[in-house]
Formats: structure tokens, sequence, C-alpha cells
């Protein structure tokens, strides 16, 4: 049982840090830009395919790794230069149409180049075997997914807890219109944020690419949950996207493994088997619905 | 903002419009084309759906990107309603509206008190709730859906024949945009324009403003259960699916294509989204591509919607 | 000695580490006008909305017509008999004169609910008669149908004045009524007020002196968010420290 919960421990944590990279870099597009991006996901999916592409090419996980990234990185800027500079004036309204747009468009490409199948993607060689920690076995991947992940959030700290660009960047989530006249040019700064979220879905994309499947409409489920992941951690706060994403990983994951099992101890058989899953798939919109009551900001909003 | 007034020529043309659909089964049969009494009845459950969103988005303002829950919501309500021996939509359709709109007076009590960005993510979650109850609930076809063993009966009429659902259909949306036009002039529906435009003022005024903007919600959602209702028993199913987050997305499209804040705007929208899905799907297999690319262009080239071009505005959302 | 119709006790808050009020101790009497007077910044903004109901005070309470009204939402402090205008004006620009008043007498609860879904509004009569009258009273009866945003500013300040009357109210909170007038504008709020002044309680905010002084029965002075000084126009006038913190700042 404890080698269970270990496990799925773990599993949260990979999940949530993943969950993290997504949220990030969502979390300052809402924050600093005020737009709403549906087409998060769609990054996120077309990086996870960038990186199988690449990696299928060079034979390389890494180098696929690194390459789909940088991919990923270059079309962000397109669609930032091109589409998103016009969005930022417009309302809401207009960003959901115009970023549903996009999800149709990027589902439909990908699905004319690659096809419906979802892609293979392998982890390295190397890291494809189990690790042996305090008595039991766990992928080597995902330890080096969940050190990714760590890396990346201590180095988005630096970032943004002390470097001058990071704060240019907690001003602009805080107050936008008090930042542009103070006069950092935040045209710059908004196509900087952007492509650097785009980065950071396509990272995630790829590491997540060997454990879940690369295929048309992955973008969509882990949207919503980096939305949720959002609302709980509060818009424009990378500590609250990193809490968030650590609470909604292992909240998920753990849920879902051990809620069933839990309501078998204390229910009658038939209605713990229906209740379990039910329960399990809506604990984090439950858990969403009672933060929001006590903090209907999130818990570290960035805006006063 | 000005409340909500018709263009002059919008009455005489809904009427002409209204008579037109009236004859449409008839037409289509002479030309053998039965198959597209499915098809419009479709187009006409959507027009409903998307009128339910349009109450809540261009009336009352609220952004909310989660309404096909209520819409998925009617469907279970009728699948379950027929699962149980409740055939008769006079009984059937009511309880689906009933049901629709309980959950969106849940839902709005919850998210009615975030604003902005909040709000349309505080709905999607729930909407996508909803989706997960749904799909894990076996006794109701979990993942599958819940099928409808057939076409319900309206009073003593069977809806099995598809023109009689259409017409059950076709008056379902007249009813509703009556209903919708009327309330538009009503205190209530100046309350919520009002609202809509300068809440903080309404509530100097002594204005209960959750309340109005629940009941608004409320509304919509038991709008959108009649046409989830009505869609369950067009398509013999109700599918999980018509809760997911792009269904919401889709109705969305419609209103913003249609006009936001036009009474009309949903039906139009509907027309438009629909027809040209069935345009584009026979040219090619990718047309979401061009789906999309049409969708950018009205964004940035024609921001106030296709209804927009044709009547007076009430609407200007900066939010 | 009867209940002032306006008490309010302590009240304090706090935003980030400004004492934006410091136990404010602050009384209305039935019938009275008693303005509030300040240097810019002092807190008389934040103190209206204390007592109105759109901000919570940290600690302390609001009394008003008997009722403990602290933690009451803004729309129930007007069902009670508040009223509000607001210094940066706050009509619906869109609608006509007219519709703005009308949507004020909708809201009175002895008006009825607005819950009603299927009667045009624009057929009751007697909503209409009645802002028309409200309109009459602050010298607009000539621009009814003049869309708000249309009106001249010193118009759209008797356009707010009307909305906040027309909720028919035992105290009015007057946010500067005169703020972006002229002269002329200014003589004519100034009568407006005065006459108001017979019917109902007057809780005034204003910058502009020689009105404040020919219209209250009371002052009252915010200074860095605490009371230093309350009294007849007259003493406070000549109190020291009143004229130490706040000399010479008059239109």
């Amino acid at each position: 049982m404890t080698q269970l919960i270990l496990e799925q421990s773990l599993n949260g944590l990979q999940f949530g840090l993943m969950l993290f990279l997504l949220a990030a870099g969502l979390t300052l597009v809402f924050g600093i830009m005020d737009c709403i991006n549906l087409a998060h996901g769609s990054l996120y999916m077309v990086g996870a395919y960038l990186v199988a592409a690449a990696a299928q090419a060079a034979d390389s996980f890494w180098i696929g790794l690194g390459a789909g990234v940088a991919g990923a990185a270059m079309l962000g800027l397109l669609l930032e230069l091109a589409l998103f500079r016009q969005l930022y004036r417009r309302d809401h309204l207009s960003q959901v149409l115009a970023t549903f747009a996009l999800i149709l468009i990027a589902n439909e490409a990908v699905r004319m180049i690659w096809g419906a199948q979802p892609v293979l993607l392998n982890p390295p060689e190397a890291l494809s075997g189990p690790v042996e920690i305090g008595g039991f076995f766990y992928p080597a991947y995902r330890l080096v997914i969940i050190a990714f992940g760590l890396a990346v959030a201590g180095l988005l700290y630096l970032l943004v807890a002390k470097s001058r660009i990071g704060m240019w960047v907690r001003a602009g989530a805080s107050n936008r219109e008090m930042t542009e006249a103070l006069g950092v040019d935040v045209r710059r700064l908004f196509t900087a944020v952007f492509v650097f979220g785009a980065a950071l879905c396509a990272l995630a994309g790829g590491l997540l690419g060997p454990l879940l499947a690369v295929q048309v409409g992955m973008g969509e489920s882990v949207l919503i949950l980096a939305f949720v992941v959002i609302i709980i951690g509060g818009i424009g706060s990378i500590r609250g996207a990193l809490v968030g994403s650590l609470i909604v990983g292992t909240v998920d994951t753990l849920g879902r493994a051990l809620l069933p099992t839990l309501l078998r101890a204390l229910l009658p058989a038939d209605a713990a088997s229906t209740l379990g899953p039910a329960l399990a798939s809506i604990l984090i919109y439950v858990l969403m619905a009672g933060i929001l009551f006590f903090k209907p900001q999130g818990l570290f909003p960035a805006r006063a | 903002m000005a409340f909500y007034r018709p263009a002059p020529y919008q009455k005489p043309l809904a009427s002409v419009l209204l008579l037109a659909a009236l004859a449409l089964p008839s037409v289509l049969s002479a030309f053998g084309q039965e198959f597209y009494v499915g098809f419009a009845t479709r187009v006409l459950i959507f027009a409903l759906a998307a009128s339910s969103l349009n109450l809540v988005l261009g009336f009352g303002g609220m952004f909310s990107l989660g309404h096909a829950a209520f819409f998925g919501a009617g469907a279970y309500a009728a699948a379950i309603c027929m699962q149980n021996g409740i055939s008769d939509a006079l009984l059937a359709f009511p309880l689906a509206m009933l049901a629709a709109g309980l959950l969106a007076l849940l839902v709005g009590a919850l998210s009615l008190r975030t604003r902005g960005v909040y709000f349309i993510m505080i709905t999607l979650a729930f909407a996508q709730m909803a989706y997960y109850l749904f799909v894990s609930a076996r006794a109701w076809g979990g993942d599958d859906g819940l099928p409808l063993a057939g076409r319900m009966t309206l009073g003593g009429l069977s809806l099995s024949s598809d023109n009689a659902l259409f017409f059950t259909a076709l008056s379902a949306l007249t009813a509703a945009i009556v209903f919708l036009g009327r309330l538009a002039d009503a205190r209530f529906g100046r309350t919520i324009q009002a609202i809509r435009e300068n809440e903080t003022r309404m509530e100097a005024l002594g204005y209960p403003v959750f309340r109005y903007r629940l009941v608004c919600f409320a509304l919509g959602g038991a709008l959108a259960g009649l046409a989830g209702a009505l869609l369950a028993n067009l398509t013999g199913l109700a599918s999980p699916n018509l809760l997911q987050w792009m269904q919401s997305g889709t109705l969305l499209v419609m209103v913003i294509i249609g006009g936001v804040g036009y009474l009309y705007g949903g039906v139009v929208g509907a027309v438009v989204l629909l027809c040209l899905e069935e345009v584009l799907s026979g040219f090619t297999l990718h047309w979401h591509i061009g789906l999309g690319v049409l969708l950018l262009g009205i964004v940035l080239f024609a921001p106030k919607g296709v209804a927009a071009l044709f009547g007076n505005t009430t609407t200007e959302h900066d939010d | 000695m009867t209940e002032p119709l306006l008490d309010v006790r302590q009240l304090s808050r706090r935003f980030a580490a400004v004492d934006a009020l410091k136990e404010v101790n602050f009384s209305v009497e039935a019938g009275e006008v008693h303005a509030l007077i300040g240097p810019n910044g002092a807190g008389k903004t934040t103190f209206i909305h204390h007592v109105s109901g759109a901000l919570q005070p940290d600690s302390g309470s609001v009394r008003f017509a008997g009722r403990d009204v602290t933690r009451l939402a803004m729309h129930q402090r007007v069902a009670a008999g508040m009223a509000r205008s607001y210094q940066i004006t706050n009509v619906f620009l869109g609608l006509s004169a007219l519709d703005n008043v009308a949507l004020a007498v909708q809201g009175r609860p002895a008006a009825g609910s607005s819950f009603r879904f299927w009667q045009a509004a624009r057929a009751e009569k007697r909503l209409f008669e009645e802002a028309r009258g409200f309109l009459e009273q602050v010298g607009l009866a000539g621009r009814l149908e003049t869309i708000a945003g249309n009106l001249a500013h010193g118009e759209q300040r008797a356009l707010e004045l009307a909305m906040a009357l027309a909720t028919q109210p035992q105290m009015l909170l007057l946010d500067e009524p005169m703020a972006g007038t002229g002269p002329e504008e200014s003589a004519r709020m100034v009568e407006l007020i005065e006459h108001l002044a017979r019917h109902v309680t007057i809780l005034l905010v204003e910058h502009d002196m020689a009105a404040v002084f020919r219209l209250a029965d009371r002052i009252s002075v915010l200074v860095n968010g605490r009371l230093i000084a309350t009294g007849t126009p007259e003493a406070v006038r000549a109190d020291p420290e009143v004229r130490r913190a706040y000399l010479g700042d008059h239109r």
C-alpha cells in the first residue's frame, strides 16, 4: 500500500510539474496581456508533434526535444506577431473566437500532416528502464521528467524573482498601464512572454509524449486542467501556478488511484464502483470550487 | 449603449422566414430531398441553443464558456425520461428544462460571484465537471451515452416522423424567440441590460444585481435544456460529448457570428455555421481549416458579427 | 435624545499599510445638511463608499435608521433609504435622461419586482410620470429624451442627482455634486440642494467652500483618514486645527 502511495505521489509530482510548464506560460499571458488563449493546448500538441518528428528524423530523443522546442518557439513568435498582437486590444469575446479558430486550424493541420493515428515518441534508450528507490522500482524516465520540471521551476523562480525582466513581468502582471507608463517596452515584453510560454508548452508536450499519446486533440484535455491550475493559483502569479499545478497534479493522480479503493472499503460494492471513478474525475473541480469559495481570486493573486 | 430595439424590417422579415420554414418540408419532399428535413431540424435546435446563450451573453453580458453543460443536461434528462417510461414530450420537455435550469442555477450561484476571466474559466471548469459526471455514470451509458428507445410523442402525436419533429422544433424556437423579444422590452430585460452596462450603478439604485444575473443565467440554461431534449429525439442519443467545452465553444461561435445581443443572433449564427459546415465538408475532409480561417477573418475584419452588418448596434464590449 | 439617522462609530479601514480611515466617529441627524470636507486624499470618497456599502470596514460600525447596516450589501442599504450620487458621473450614457431616471424609479421596492418578463416596460405610464417629475425637480424638464451622453456636464450632474432622488431616500449621499461645474451651473446646483434639503437629510461631500458654508447645518473635517473637527460652520471656520490642516483650500 505504501508503495502504491509513494509511486502515485511521484506520478502526481511529475504530472503536476508538467502542468506547471503549461500553466506558467498561460498565467502570464492572462495576467499581463489580459488575453484569453484557448489555443495554448494546441501549442502543447504541436510542440509534441514537432519533438516526435524531429526525434524520428534525428533518431535521438534529446535532439528531437531541442529541435521541437525551438520550432515551437518560432511558431509562437510568428503567431504573436501575426495574430496575438491584434488580439491584445480586443475584447475577450474576440479572443475566444480567434483562439478557438486556431484550435480548429491546428487540429486539422496536424491531422493533414501526420494523419489521425497517434505518433510514436520513444523515451531515450538509456532511460527506458526502472530505477530502484528505497525498495521499489520507478521508471527512470519519469524521474528525469521530475528533474526537468524542478529545474524549470527553479529557473523561472530566478528569472521572475531576481532578474530585471522578471521584475517587469511581475509589474506587468499586477498593473499593465503603470508598467507602460514607466517606459518598459511592453510590446517586446509581451512577445517574449508569449514565445517563452510556447517553448514551455512544447517542452511539456515533448517530455510527456512518450508517456501519453501524441495525437490530435491531446491539447484540449490538458488545457482545462491548466485553467483549473490558474484559477486555483491566481492569475498572473508564477508562484500560484506552481502551487496550483502541484495541488492539481497530486490530487488528481492520487485521487484516481486511491479513491476507488477507499470507497470500496467504506461503501457497498456497486455504489463504490459507480461513485469511485466519477468522484475521482471531478475531485479537482470540487477542490477548485472549494478554494474559490474562500479565495475568489485564487491563492496568490498577482493583482491587488 | 441603448436598450435593445429591433430594426423596423425585423418583424416582417422574421414572419416571411417563418412562413418559408413552415413550407420547407413540403418543398424539400417535392425535390426528393427529404433527407434535409433532419438537417433543417438540427439547425433549428442549434438556433434555439445558441439563442439561449445569447440571452446570457448578449443581453446579460455574462461570458459563459460552459453553456453546453445545460444543452447536454437537457438531452440526458430526455433520455432518462424515456428510460423510465416517460415518453410524452409534454411532460419530458418541461422536465428537461427544469433539470437544465436547476443545474444552471447551481453553477450560476457558485460562478457569478466572480468576474472577467475568472468567470469565463470557472463556467468552463464546471461544464467539464458535469461532462465527467455523465461520462462516469454507468447507469446512463457512460462513455457511449444514453440511447433513446425511440422518439417521444407530443401529446398524442408521434414524433417519429421527421416532419413532426421539425415542426415541433420550429414551434419551440418560435416560442423562445417571441419570449426573448418580449423579455427584452420588459422590466427584466431592461434590468439585465442595464446591469450589463453598469453593475455598480444598478446596485446603487437598489437592484439586487446577483439575483437578476442568476435568474438570467438559469433561464438561459433552461432554454438550452429544451434544445437538448429536442436533439436527443433527433439523434436518438444523449451523448456526453454534448457537454464538452468544444461544444460550448461552438455555441459561442454561433452567437458571435450571428451577432451578440441581437434577438436573432443565435438563429443567424446557427444557420450560417451549420450551412457552412454542410457546404465545406462537401469539398474537403479538412474543412475545419477553412472554417477556422473564416472565423479568424471575421474576428479581424467584421468584429461585430454578421447580424451587425444589417442592424443597429446595441452592445459595445470592452470588459 | 433620538438616535441620529446615520451613526458611524469607530470606522477603520487600512489599504495595504495605509490607514485610509482611522476610528472615525460621525453622525448625521435627521433633517440636517451635514457637510464633510477635507484636503484631497483625506479619505472622503472612501468614507462615502463605506457608508453606502461599496466597501466593508476592518472595524467599527455603521447604523442607519436605527439598524446596524455594517454587513449589509449596497442594494440592501438603498432599500433601507440611503441613496448616493457619484463624484465622477456614473449615469447610463447611452440611455435618455428619462430612461435613466425610470430605471431608478423601477428599482424602488415600492415599484414592485423587476422580475417581469412579458409586459413592455415602456407601457408603464406611472413609472415614466414619476421619472418626469424628478427630472423637472432638477431642472431637466426640457431634456427628457436627450441621450445622457449628449447632456452638458452640469446637466449630467443634475441627472446624477435626479437618479439618487428617484429612489426616494431618507438620506442622500452627495459626493461632490459640483465637481467640474462652472459658476452658473454651480449656483443652480446649490439652489437645488437647498430646495431638496427641506425634504431629505443630506450628507454632502464638497470642495466648493462657498457652497458648503451656505448649505451646511454642520461641518465635519476629515484629514488623513481622521475626523479632526465637527460643528457649526462658524465653529469649524474658527477652529485652529482646521485652519492649520486645511488653510485656503476653496475655489
